[in-house]
């Protein structure tokens, strides 16, 4: 346990990707099975344990320390992890038989405690660990190790350790389960590939990279296809020997929710697309807005009322499998035909082709997104002809050009300190809009965003916050806001939609900061029916998938 | 008498009437007394100021010869009477010359802490226990969030990334006075013996600690130009936190940013401060080190000052030892 926690302490305070890299290899090459696969699993989110609630922890704690001296410590500190794994006094380790604390053990101990036992074995862990193991076993049981170390990450790290392609890990990623001991083996060079046993793995989907200001500016119109990008979720399809199975772009199994997808599949291959409710294209029905679609998403099983109220079906942008032949080495152009020949033969409820939008220059094609025939369109994809099918994020063959978000003014109403490294900072910020009171204008609070802004404008905002801070209900401020007196900022969001869980009434999708607006007065900020209007006229509310 | 007749914090700091002096003033005085030689502890510009030797020696090179009209040493463990009250000098195991001051009148007696430590430090005496009426505590590291880890391992981090990364400069931030000896000291137990590079702000004091027999081993300037940059590639370099902001830390290869102190333990406060590697070493107590003098003193009386008196003040309402904070304003309320 010792050695990962000292990873996970090296991995929160390095800023540079390829040191973390650098700390990742250097630790799956020396610690030992499973505990490598253990930490592998915990970094790259598959570890599944039985979380530990907070209020559990704040218990345990409370058993042997005064409430008084450990609220003054969490006050303090501010994580409720790190203050138990810093006040806690735990045994001497030469005055107990510490027993086994590798990472492997406590991970097994965790997975085969009862109910009942849980607490027991939490305060007994807590209480052989030293101060970093007690943190980083704190954050295993919490669920949520946020240390800035992505999947992708992980991935790449093994693949500079066995010196093989991040793509074959990301191949292989889906088909294999901690502690990943054939996968280690292999990277290792005692063995060879592992040899996948389920046949309808995940693929990792290949993503665009949004269009830049002179991004398009040197390439050519010929190069590529333009498709519209539905607003919809992100999916892949597998049946290959008689497993079927539906991911979700990340790679979460989500086939339960959507039986009558799979049910209608009578092709063998992988096929990438979005999914959405609603009728297909081949149908000639409407395709549905994204708040339909959520009614049938985060679910485990579904009923045959919703599956009749919101049909759903999948729009195919790809095609990686035909039968068993990979067609990911392929350019895009002889994969969509391929797709295209398929999808002719599937169920017409089910399934449909992203159909292409035919352009000659850029111009022209920016006019297309800005104004789409469909409501449920979000914007463009372009796609690179001659590009084949790879996994990730890279710049170049694909591109997304999404509709202009939303933008409003807003006037800064209440302020809280943020979390992790902004701790010192007032971080997260609520704003509102004017709207008709009884006794003339006053502001309606429409949302809330702790992101978009710089380092400094946080600096600003943080120096705002502090120096008009009208009250204080705890953690929060609320701040100056009259109408010559306060502070705007321009406000970006993607969607809105009527909400009746908001008092304003009205609920934005991915709100943030996108500019500080110390030119306007707050009487200049915008008004509650101008988002309103933003409403009637269409404006999607949307999952970016 | 009565102890808050005999000492009582006043604007300029902690007062003695019926001796006429001041210990550790944060503005000039006629009179000093002086626990160590910190900047926030030890000013220039007062009458007279009684302190140990190295405390005196170490203002010198600090101010200058000019930084006070008069100077006398105290020798540890010898009484003194100044005015009415006699008073004593005792090791406080903080930094080379730290003492704690024991003042007594009337078969009372007060024992200032000044900044103390428990834990063993290769570069000064140890903190020597004084038994009294009333003991004033510092609390820097005063909330049961404090347990510093032992400094050998501490020291092994540093040596782990040396062996990780030596491609990298390794950037060790550590106050000019006491910290960076202890650091290199460290270094030196733990087998590492190559040559050490300081910032120019502690070439003094650390030719100072030479003199008075401390090995360091060999130490160099760490002036760089662009020609040697390379040799830097791997090399411990320490200097004043406060020139890692500066372009200084540029000039060297892919550095590291390290950070040693006792509040490198809670990850936020490094993070914050853009630190790479925490080594968390201080020259103060943990709570676990305050909690156990408190208990092995059995004074009558604690006083806290600078630091979270409220944490400190509670546990020993719990303890049944009464107890207030004494807010003291002047001193570093970050400590190290």
């Amino acid at each position: 346990m010792r050695d990962f926690a000292e990873l996970l302490d090296r991995l929160v305070l390095t800023p540079s990707r390829n040191a973390k890299i650098r700390l990742l290899t250097d630790y799956f090459r020396t610690a030992p099975d499973p505990d490598r696969g253990y930490a592998l699993s915990a970094l790259a989110g598959t570890l599944t344990l039985s979380t530990v609630k907070p209020n559990v922890l704040r218990q345990l704690m409370l058993e042997r320390m005064d409430p008084v001296l450990f609220q003054y410590s969490y006050d303090y500190v501010g994580d409720l992890a790190e203050t138990i794994s810093l006040v806690w006094e735990g045994t001497e380790p030469d005055e107990a038989d510490v027993g086994d604390l590798s990472l492997g053990s406590i991970v097994e101990q965790l997975q085969s405690v009862g109910r009942a036992n849980v607490r027991d074995l939490v305060r007994n862990l807590l209480d052989r660990l030293d101060g970093s193991s007690r943190f980083a076993f704190l954050k295993l049981i919490t669920g949520s190790m946020r240390i800035g170390v992505s999947s992708r990450l992980v991935k790449q790290a093994l693949g500079e350790m066995g010196t093989v392609d991040v793509g074959e890990i990301e191949t292989l990623w889906h088909g294999l389960l901690p502690p990943y001991v054939e996968l280690f083996a292999w990277l290792d060079g005692h063995s060879g590939r592992p040899e996948l046993t389920m046949p309808a793995v995940f693929h990792s989907v290949m993503l665009a990279t949004p269009v830049g200001d002179k991004d398009l500016e040197n390439l050519d119109p010929a190069d590529f296809v333009a498709e519209w990008k539905w607003d919809g979720i992100r999916v892949q399809l597998a049946n290959l020997s008689g497993t079927r199975r539906l991911y979700s772009r990340s790679g979460d199994d989500i086939s339960g929710a959507f039986p009558d997808i799979l049910e209608a599949v009578d092709f063998e291959g992988v096929i990438d697309g979005e999914l959405l409710v609603g009728g297909t294209l081949r149908s000639n029905q409407a395709t549905r807005s994204f708040s339909d679609l959520q009614q049938r998403l985060n679910r485990k099983a579904v009923t045959r009322k919703t599956i009749e109220e919101y049909p759903a079906f999948l729009r195919g942008y790809d095609l990686l499998f035909d039968g068993p032949r990979d067609m990911r080495p392929e350019p895009f152009d002889v994969r969509r035909e391929a797709l295209a020949k398929l999808i002719a033969t599937t169920p017409p409820l089910h399934f449909d082709l992203s159909p292409l939008v035919p352009f000659s220059s850029w111009e022209e094609l920016d006019r297309l997104r800005t104004a789409p025939p469909d409501p449920v369109i979000e914007g463009i994809m372009l796609k690179r002809r001659d590009s084949p099918y790879t996994p990730g994020r890279m710049k170049g063959p694909w591109f997304k050009w999404k509709r202009e978000p939303y933008n409003i003014d807003a006037v800064l109403m209440y302020a809280q300190r943020g979390h992790g490294k902004r701790s010192s900072y007032y971080s997260d910020f609520t704003f509102g809009v004017w709207t008709a009171g009884d006794k003339g204008d006053v502001l309606v609070p429409v949302g809330k965003a702790y992101f978009g802004f710089t380092d400094a404008e946080l600096e600003v905002l943080d120096r705002y916050v502090r120096n008009n801070t009208v009250e204080r209900f705890g953690p929060v401020r609320s701040v100056r806001a009259e109408p010559d007196q306060g502070f705007v900022v321009e406000v970006a969001f993607e969607g809105i939609a009527f909400s009746s869980r908001h008092k304003s009434g009205v609920a934005m999708r991915f709100p943030r900061i996108s500019r500080l607006r110390t030119d306007k007065l707050p009487r200049d900020a915008d008004r509650l029916e101008t988002l309103v209007s933003m409403i009637d006229a269409g404006a999607p509310v949307t999952d970016d998938a | 008498m009565r102890p808050e007749t005999l000492l009582y914090p006043t604007p300029k700091g902690l007062f003695c009437e019926a001796g006429g002096f001041y210990i550790d003033p944060v503005h000039p005085v006629d009179k000093a007394l002086i626990t160590h030689g910190h900047a926030d502890h030890a000013r220039s510009g007062h009458g007279e100021v009684l302190a140990t030797r190295e405390t005196l020696e170490i203002m010198t090179i600090r101010y200058g010869a000019d930084f006070c009209r008069q100077s006398q040493e105290a020798a540890l463990g010898e009484t003194m009477t100044i005015g009415d009250v006699t008073v004593s000098f005792h090791p406080a195991g903080h930094v080379l010359g730290s003492a704690q001051i024991a003042v007594s009148r009337a078969g009372t007696k007060i024992v200032v802490s000044g900044d103390y430590k428990r834990r063993r430090d290769p570069t000064c005496l140890p903190f020597e226990p004084v038994s009294c009426d009333v003991f004033i505590t510092e609390a820097t590291f005063g909330l049961p969030v404090f347990h510093h880890p032992p400094d050998a391992d501490e020291v092994g981090k540093l040596l782990t990334s040396l062996r990780q990364f030596p491609e990298r400069a390794h950037l060790v931030g550590a106050y000019a006075l006491g910290k960076a000896q202890r650091v290199i000291m460290l270094l030196r137990e733990a087998g590492y013996h190559e040559p050490i590079y300081i910032h120019g702000a502690l070439v003094k004091l650390c030719d100072y600690y030479l003199s008075k027999g401390i090995a360091l081993g060999e130490l160099r300037p760490a002036t760089v130009t662009a020609k040697e940059k390379p040799a830097f590639a791997g090399a411990v370099v320490i200097g004043p936190p406060s020139a890692f902001a500066d372009k200084w830390a540029r000039r060297f290869p892919d550095p590291i940013p390290i950070f040693a102190s006792g509040w490198m333990l809670v990850r936020q406060r490094a993070k914050q401060r853009g630190v790479e590697l925490p080594i968390i070493i201080s020259d103060h107590c943990d709570w676990a080190e305050l909690t156990d003098t408190i208990r092995e003193i059995r004074p009558g009386q604690v006083w806290v000052t600078h630091g979270r008196e409220e944490a400190l003040v509670r546990w020993c309402e719990l303890e049944g030892i009464k107890a207030r904070p004494l807010h003291l304003v002047g001193y570093d309320d970050e400590g190290e």
